[in-house]
């Protein structure tokens, strides 16, 4: 099985590589290739940045008519962190009016509170949707996870939470919307808990 | 809630975990990699390399390292020492670390935190002070660089401020003081920089005793303590200093 982890330019995508190899997908492989990403069984979107520089990267590269073509296709499709949050229709960060891919409706907001450090960094709860597909084969206790934003996606339809998490406010770590997984937070950086959300994906 | 982060910091020396006191006296504390697995499994948060091996030909040593780490370990991990160019910080997170801390090139240039925080986003810059009570400045701790050799006529807090306004993610905060001490991190200096910054701090050095990261982070406010001398040593494991939090009420992530 191969699952194409998308090079753009962005991100750590070797930790990403790794943590799927360890998990025993021999045919996770970092890519920047169209044809080659089209070709696999499914796909991962990674990043780290900002909203508006990520979507300027997806589109100056074409991963952005890949990324929605592959969607299209029904194959499992992850995002993670900000290739989570480009899948959103718009985002607070960055330039105005800078358009998302817009596979899950919905906006970006920034973390705001009194006192509320942002970016939020470090290792948070996951309160998992009942029957989520990305809960399962979790390891016993309380599920905590890695992040590092400033911003959260909020999407218009809660049908598509899969997790929450609590951070000045209640917001969406991960969303499950027909064939597209995503998750804020770092699945290859949250130990146990990550490599069995990867696992999960990867058994999809 | 977010969990209050412990996180090892490896100083590394020629490939090498080393520890000083006040910055000197070095002694060695094993193999990087070793070391980091065994932290992970402790249930460290984070994990943080200090390269602080002095010549440039040794660069090459800090990056195989930081691959093997990355290949060991699933969790965050950031390295430091050297770091002058946009093009050095890219390669540290082209071998798999997570972050990148600038401590003296942030005081030599500092647009050089502008521009890192633009090309890969403020969660992935790290800015490293290393104050020292000299009351040469108006809060009287001045930033030290190069290894705490030189001082530099700058205010900590300010430093600290301006760091956070071009876009640093995070200060770690090592008070010369007490680094390597194990008479407590200093509390002050910690507090004035949290109440000061809205990024977190992560606080650093002195830590010996339970209390003492116990008290960095409440009487403190540092959202995270690095500890090295505490955790190379044996004196307690990364579990036991968290069984200690959590008993007190701090949130931390149980493995």
């Amino acid at each position: 099985m191969k699952i194409a982890i998308i090079d753009y330019g962005m991100g750590n995508l070797r930790s990403v590589e790794k943590a799927f190899h360890k998990i025993g997908a021999a045919g996770a492989f970092v890519t920047s290739d169209p044809a080659e990403i089209f070709a696999s069984d499914k796909a991962v979107l990674p990043g780290d940045g900002a909203f508006d520089s990520t979507m300027h990267s997806l589109r100056e590269s074409g991963i952005d008519k890949i990324s929605l073509d592959f969607i299209a296709s029904g194959r499992p499709f992850l995002g993670i962190c900000v290739g989570m949050q480009v899948l959103l229709t718009t985002s607070e960060e960055g330039e105005p009016g800078v358009r998302g891919l817009d596979v899950v409706p919905g906006q970006v907001k920034r973390f705001t509170g009194d006192g509320l450090k942002v970016p939020q960094i470090g290792w948070n709860n996951i309160n998992f949707t009942p029957g989520a597909p990305l809960a399962h084969g979790q390891p016993a206790g309380d599920p905590m996870a890695y992040f590092l934003n400033s911003y959260y996606c909020a999407p218009d339809d809660p049908a598509d939470i899969a997790a929450t998490t609590d951070y000045g406010v209640t917001f969406c770590s991960a969303i499950h919307r027909g064939n597209v997984w995503a998750t804020q937070f770092h699945p290859e950086k949250s130990g146990l808990v990550g490599l069995a959300i990867l696992e999960s994906f990867s058994e999809v | 809630m977010l969990a209050t982060r412990i996180i090892p910091c490896l100083d590394v020396q020629n490939g090498r975990v080393v520890k000083g006191t006040n910055f000197l006296n070095i002694r060695d504390a094993g193999d990087p990699v070793e070391r980091a697995a065994l932290y992970d499994a402790q249930g460290a948060d984070e994990l943080v390399f200090l390269d602080i091996t002095a010549s440039h030909e040794k660069r090459d040593l800090m990056f195989d390292y930081a691959r093997r780490v990355a290949e060991e370990v699933f969790i965050p991990f950031c390295v430091g020492g050297g770091i002058k160019t946009v093009e050095d910080f890219r390669r540290i997170l082209k071998t798999g670390a997570d972050k990148a801390s600038i401590n003296t090139a942030a005081v030599t240039n500092p647009e050089l935190i502008t521009e890192c925080s633009r090309a890969f986003g403020a969660q992935c810059v790290v800015v490293a002070i290393d104050p020292k009570k000299t009351g040469n400045t108006p809060s009287g701790w001045e930033v030290h660089i190069h290894g705490g050799r030189t001082p530099t006529g700058i205010d900590a807090l300010d430093w600290a401020l301006e760091m956070e306004d071009r876009g640093a993610g995070e200060i770690m905060l090592t008070s010369m003081d007490a680094d390597g001490t194990l008479a407590g991190y200093d509390i002050p200096l910690t507090q004035a920089v949290t109440q000061r910054v809205n990024i977190p701090v992560i606080a650093s050095g002195g830590a010996g005793t339970l209390e003492h990261i116990h008290d960095a982070v409440t009487a403190g406010g540092a959202q995270a303590a690095l500890v090295s001398s505490i955790v190379h040593y044996g004196t307690f494991t990364v579990g036991e200093i968290k069984d200690y939090l959590a008993e007190r009420g701090i949130p931390v992530r149980r493995v």
